[in-house]
């Protein structure tokens, strides 16, 4: 592969502690994201939610590679991992998703607007490709500020063929934003086969017509993850330019909670298939290998981290949902539309 | 007839100043980001090239590319950076080269700028400006003399407004500076020539949301806004000889819109005609002539009436274009009509 960053991996060196704690991130989405598809299933979560379960390698590896509350993170609609991962309050963003009053967003934006930009979370977007051109500005925002800041902006595959992100990769070069943009490519926009949706597959080659490094890398082990991130951040912080970076991953779930049939775009066994990656297993082979954890422990972990689950569930929907006096609240920050149907 | 402007000087300022609506524009912007190191501007040919209406001339050489940013033909992408920048604390300028451009751009404004502060319930701000050409100018036929100032008023987070005069184009400026929302501010090119008075005063600025009586009268309301206030004027000296006292209204603010003072007149007058260059149907004008006919119905003599463009792709032709954009006799006949 053409411009790519010199591939030897180092030794994995992280300590026991942070090891259990990647672990301990990962089980606690994936349980957090199960339990957003059975509460969305009850009816206590509605509009569209798409969960990322099968990539929680991909998020975890990013967002321990910045510095956490001054870089900038912004995302497209599959948002809960990372505003997880940047510390928001899971209970807040719970009770968001339920349409609650206490939520992130006093239940305005639901599951595909999270914002957290006190922990450097800017969202949570819905129009895919659209927020690209958001991210490149808060990258330009950090480099007009002589900041060294780095800007991740997460985008999926779908959104690769949006005009805008040609556009913006053509500023950001020509502007040297210091901006990666984060390409998390799980196969299928939507529905659609990356091989029907995309003229050359190797989306990381979109970079490469704007002189931007880019490359290739797996997004289904958190270390090597982990590692890639690491390295990526801190030459984009070194040289500040923008980066892309096409991350190969798989969905396990649906496209959305309301994507009830998944054979309609591929088969049973592919899945399965895929499964033997899980990002979950991977590690705690890992852990196991290294004595870290033994199956027991993680067992204890599984068990105490559904048990939070629940507990963040439960404490969400005791919330009350906003008053209808709230509607015209935030619209503008010093005045309200005519009012009135 | 845009050769036929009239010079309007509201100003009650001791000391003013002569200039055009373009160099009101100019001094503005100069004096805001002499102030705030956080403003900067960004568009398309506003630098080296000195903007295509030369709002921008001397700019780029005073402030350098760090703050005067040329940037490639992609108006949704500079409109999405400069949003994010903003989404950041910057206070960026964006100027669209005309606002018919904006339209590639509006996925960006509508589907992001506009709903930042409220999906965000208040926790993200979006302090960015808009500005730009809009409305005909002269045979530049249908692709660029869109009115989008209507489009952009029926999107709620966003602010819009429509000044007739230089001291108003520098007034208003300086507020739209100053607000920490989205702020789409229309210039009619028709407009960039006019002469005025602005007052001599740094710190002068007129808000957001006070429509102004530019020319007071009994007998008939002409509501209208940007380069239409002008057309008002003029329907009114023609109207003044036939023993019609007719009352000009300068909207200036579409959002947030200053009901009040357009309902004081109709109360005094009880007649009103709402003019707007945009095509008639659909355009702010009618949402404006709705609202009088809702909440000054007891107070009305006669239907609101409507002067708008003419629902019609621009031609290019002058006589076919002048026949698209009304004028001051097209007024007068609504006035006529109403009887």
């Amino acid at each position: 592969m053409r411009n790519q960053v010199e591939n030897e991996q180092p030794p994995h060196t992280e300590s026991p502690a942070q090891l259990e704690q990647y672990y301990r991130d990962m089980v606690f989405i994936r349980h957090f994201e199960e339990k957003c598809n059975v509460a969305y299933r009850q009816g206590k979560i509605g509009g569209y939610m798409h969960t990322y379960i099968g990539m929680e390698a991909l998020a975890v590896g990013w967002l321990y590679s910045i510095r956490k509350g001054e870089d900038y993170v912004i995302t497209a609609y599959r948002d809960h991992a990372h505003a997880l991962l940047l510390g928001t309050d899971p209970v807040a963003a719970m009770a968001e998703l339920m349409g609650r009053k206490g939520g992130t967003a006093g239940g305005k934006g639901g599951s595909m607007h999270l914002f957290d930009p006190e922990k450097g979370f800017y969202g949570g977007w819905g129009i895919v490709g659209g927020h690209i051109p958001l991210g490149a500005g808060l990258a330009f925002a950090s480099k007009y500020r002589g900041q060294d800041r780095v800007t991740l902006n997460f985008l999926g595959d779908g959104a690769a063929n949006q005009g805008v992100l040609f556009e913006t990769l053509n500023m950001a070069s020509l502007w040297e934003l210091p901006c990666i943009f984060i390409i998390e490519n799980n196969e299928f926009a939507m529905g659609t086969r990356l091989e029907y949706h995309a003229a050359d597959t190797h989306l990381w080659k979109r970079g490469e017509p704007f002189g931007i490094k880019s490359e290739r890398i797996d997004g289904m082990d958190a270390l090597d993850m982990r590692e890639n991130a690491q390295r990526i951040v801190d030459w984009v912080r070194e040289n500040q330019k923008p980066y892309l970076v096409e991350v190969m991953c798989y969905r396990f779930s649906g496209h959305g909670a309301a994507d009830n049939d998944r054979q309609l775009y591929r088969t049973k066994e592919e899945e399965l298939e895929n499964m033997k990656r899980d990002p979950i297993k991977r590690l705690e082979a890992v852990l196991i290998e290294r004595n870290i954890l033994n199956a027991e422990r993680l067992e204890a972990i599984d068990a105490e981290l559904i048990e939070q689950v629940e507990k963040i569930y439960e404490a969400a929907d005791a919330q009350p949902f906003p008053d209808v006096s709230e509607v015209y609240d935030n619209i503008y920050t010093d005045m309200t539309p005519d009012k009135g149907h | 007839m845009l050769s036929e402007l009239r010079e309007i000087n509201h100003s009650t300022m001791a000391s003013t100043l002569e200039m055009t609506f373009r160099e009101a524009l100019h001094k503005s912007m100069i004096e805001e980001m002499d102030k705030n190191a956080d403003i900067f501007l960004m568009g398309e040919d506003i630098g080296r090239y000195e903007g295509t209406f030369k709002v921008t001339r001397g700019l780029f050489p005073k402030y350098g590319h760090r703050r005067v940013i040329d940037t490639p033909i992609t108006e949704a992408g500079f409109a999405g950076i400069a949003t994010g920048a903003a989404m950041a604390g910057l206070r960026p300028i964006v100027e669209f080269m005309t606002m018919s451009f904006s339209i590639l751009a509006l996925d960006q404004i509508i589907n992001h700028t506009a709903k930042i502060h409220y999906m965000s319930n208040g926790v993200v701000k979006c302090p960015i400006v808009f500005r730009g050409p809009g409305g005909a100018a002269k045979q530049l036929s249908a692709q660029h003399s869109h009115s989008m100032e209507g489009w952009y008023a029926h999107v709620p987070g966003l602010k819009v407004v429509c000044p007739a005069t230089p001291e108003d184009a520098y007034g208003m400026l300086k507020t739209a500076l100053a607000d920490e929302n989205p702020v789409v501010f229309y210039e009619n090119p028709g407009l960039y020539a006019i002469k005025g008075t602005v007052p001599d005063d740094p710190n002068f600025s007129v808000p957001f949301g006070k429509a102004q009586i530019i020319k007071p009268g009994k007998d008939i309301s002409l509501v209208g806004y940007s380069r239409m206030t002008h057309v008002n004027l003029a329907a009114a000296e023609l109207l003044a000889k036939d023993g019609i006292d007719a009352e000009v209204v300068d909207v200036r603010s579409l959002v947030p819109l200053d009901t009040e003072t357009i309902y004081a007149s109709v109360r005094k007058t009880h007649r009103a005609i709402v003019v707007y260059e945009d095509w008639r149907s659909g355009g702010f004008g009618a949402e404006i002539a709705a609202r009088i006919g809702e909440d000054c119905f007891d107070h009305l003599d006669a239907p609101v009436g409507r002067v708008g463009g003419l629902n019609v792709p621009m031609p290019y032709a002058r006589v076919l274009e002048l026949e698209c954009i009304p004028d001051e006799n097209d007024v007068v006949a609504a006035v006529r009509k109403l009887g």
